[in-house]
């Protein structure tokens, strides 16, 4: 569907009805799926446990054979292939990660090139090569696996996936076992990465929020392997192709909605604000009126800060006052979803609008969860 | 009353350093000859599940049989030879390295089995390259306990005419002679000791990466 840069017509991977049945089991792992990948692209495959995604990669490069359809990588049915050869011209990236413990770093984002038989020169000048890709410094490649971090550990296995440049690279789950910060700096050099290389890459997660990060194309599937919807991550978060789509993108689609509409959009509050010129018996009003212990300065429309109502007693005019700036302060043009980060951020309920530095009013997090509701 | 005979220790040094040499050798052929029987065995039982029970079955046997009875067995057949002896004691030998290699294969992590594969090894080379030598600490923690007992043995053989320093314990109780009930005894604990450690040195330099590193 979607054509990339980058693409020859071709499709670099596809499967035709495809299907995997394990054993005796009486539901299958995968069913009769079909799907064609262009060269550059990266297919998420998403959805819970169960719903054949692993088994889906793992066909790719025969560690499952299917049990029926067919599949061909770069133009070449794969059966033709011999299993361990097939693999040696596709990168493969997993959870668990699988770095050899006894063998030092180098050794191990050498494996494929020493199975492909490189000399050691051209091996050591590759390895040194993607060490610096992946941001490893060099020291490191002389440690073992243990001696790494488990952020370290996924970016060797992400270098010896690349060693020998494979046009394909296969990924499973491979941010998994990181924690939060780490997987989203992961996310981010896998982006970067993929910039620079142009791989075509499958990625299997079953973290919606992954997928819509990573994406070209994202694949639903359900329990079963079937397949629910295939698209961009715009059009399944814009147009859910069933409920069970619209359920798994739950929280993600209310988040990703944030992020697509402005602040602009809403009626915001005035909020106890008062010029400056006006008296203290005005700004008593207006914080008596909005039921808070503070109120907002302006001079002229331009924002000035805040000051608690005790403040009041001390002056007689409150151009006098020292206002102190306020915690959440975002712009008129921002999304929702970034004016709730200011708000968490800040630790308030409610943000400052402005433009150019002109109070335009407040944004609360009720006006916030409003917006949402209005979609459904 | 006088328990230790230093200068008989003076006299028969020639004899005790042959005698140990003697123990040395008798261990280190059972230790060795069961080593591979019992990895291949091992290998065997790993790659054929069904092979395993019946393995470590006749494994289990052979250890439980007392040692004395399985000399007196096997002397109609081999006679008092060494054959004898190494036959009883490579047969000690076996369950220990057997259980132990299939715990240590087994023990290897899936992910690296799984990247093995993936990364296009083939089946032998997996093996061969990265499961058997993850497994070789376990492996040599099995050689290390079978080494020592193998030790311990060996001095029982002295009823077949052999058994190194044990011929001293036979020796000494026949006549009461303490000092070479000594000798033999103190002689085969320290010589246990010494093959413990230098067979825990092996282990180290055969798996550098169990080493910890400076971070």
């Amino acid at each position: 569907m979607s054509s990339r840069p980058g693409s020859s017509g071709l499709p670099m991977i596809s499967l035709q009805g495809v299907s995997k049945v394990y054993g005796d089991s009486a539901t299958p792992a995968v069913e009769s799926l079909s799907l064609e990948i262009s060269s550059g692209e990266i297919v998420v495959l998403v959805g819970p446990s169960g719903c054949g995604k692993t088994t889906m990669l793992k066909m790719i490069n025969r560690l499952v054979e299917p049990t029926s359809g067919s599949i061909e990588v770069d133009g070449t049915p794969i059966r033709d292939q011999e299993p361990h050869l097939l693999r040696r011209s596709i990168g493969y990236v997993i959870q668990q990660v699988g770095l050899f413990p006894h063998w030092t770093v180098r050794r191990n984002i050498g494996t494929v090139p020493e199975l492909l038989g490189w000399s050691s020169d051209r091996i050591s000048k590759r390895t040194l090569e993607l060490a610096r890709l992946v941001g490893l410094e060099e020291p490191m490649l002389d440690r073992y696996p243990a001696a790494l971090s488990g952020g370290q550990q996924q970016r060797v296995g992400v270098a010896r996936a690349l060693a020998a440049d494979p046009p394909v690279l296969l990924m499973d789950e491979p941010f998994g076992a990181v924690d939060p910060i780490v997987r989203h700096r992961l996310q981010d050099e896998l982006l970067d990465l993929q910039r620079r290389l142009r791989k075509t890459i499958v990625f299997v997660t079953h973290d919606i929020e992954e997928a819509i990060r990573l994406g070209d194309r994202i694949v639903i599937l359900n329990v079963g392997g079937v397949l629910e919807q295939v698209g961009s991550p715009a059009e399944i978060l814009s147009q859910p192709g069933s409920r069970f789509v619209e359920d798994f993108i739950g929280a993600e689609r209310n988040l990703q909605q944030l992020a697509l509409r402005s602040v602009a959009e809403l009626r915001l509050k005035w909020g106890p604000m008062v010029e400056d010129s006006s008296t203290a018996v005005a700004a008593h009003e207006a914080a008596r009126r909005e039921n808070t212990d503070w109120v907002g300065l302006l001079s002229g429309g331009l924002l000035r800060g805040w000051v608690p109502i005790e403040d009041l007693e001390k002056t007689a005019t409150l151009e006098d006052l020292t206002a102190r700036p306020f915690s959440a302060v975002v712009r008129n043009g921002v999304s929702l979803r970034q004016a709730l980060d200011a708000m968490v951020g800040a630790r308030h309920a409610m943000a400052v609008v402005v433009e150019n530095g002109y109070y335009c009013g407040l944004v609360d997090l009720k006006m916030v969860s409003n917006a949402l509701g209005d979609r459904q | 009353m006088n328990l230790f005979n230093w200068e008989w220790v003076g006299r028969n040094w020639d004899a005790i350093l042959e005698r140990t040499w003697e123990h040395v050798y008798l261990t280190s052929v059972a230790v060795v000859v069961g080593t591979v029987l019992a990895v291949g065995l091992a290998v065997v039982a790993v790659r054929r599940r069904r092979w395993y029970g019946p393995i470590t079955s006749v494994a289990n046997i052979l250890y439980t049989i007392p040692s004395l009875a399985l000399f007196a067995f096997l002397v109609p057949f081999t006679g008092l030879s060494t054959l004898t002896s190494e036959i009883g004691l490579v047969g000690y030998t076996l369950l220990i390295i057997v259980r132990n290699t299939v715990a240590g294969i087994d023990g290897v992590s899936q992910g690296v089995s799984e990247a093995a594969d993936g990364m296009g090894f083939t089946p032998r080379r997996r093996f061969w390259r990265a499961e058997f030598p993850l497994a070789l600490p376990v492996v040599m923690a099995g050689i290390r306990i079978a080494a020592v007992s193998t030790v311990g043995l060996v001095t029982i053989t002295s009823i077949l005419g052999q058994g190194g320093l044990g011929y001293f314990i036979l020796a000494g109780l026949r006549s009461f002679f303490w000092t070479q009930i000594i000798i033999g005894t103190v002689g085969s604990v320290l010589l246990a000791a010494l093959i413990d450690m230098a067979l825990l040195g092996l282990q180290r330099r055969l798996a550098p990466w169990t080493r910890r590193q400076a971070a």
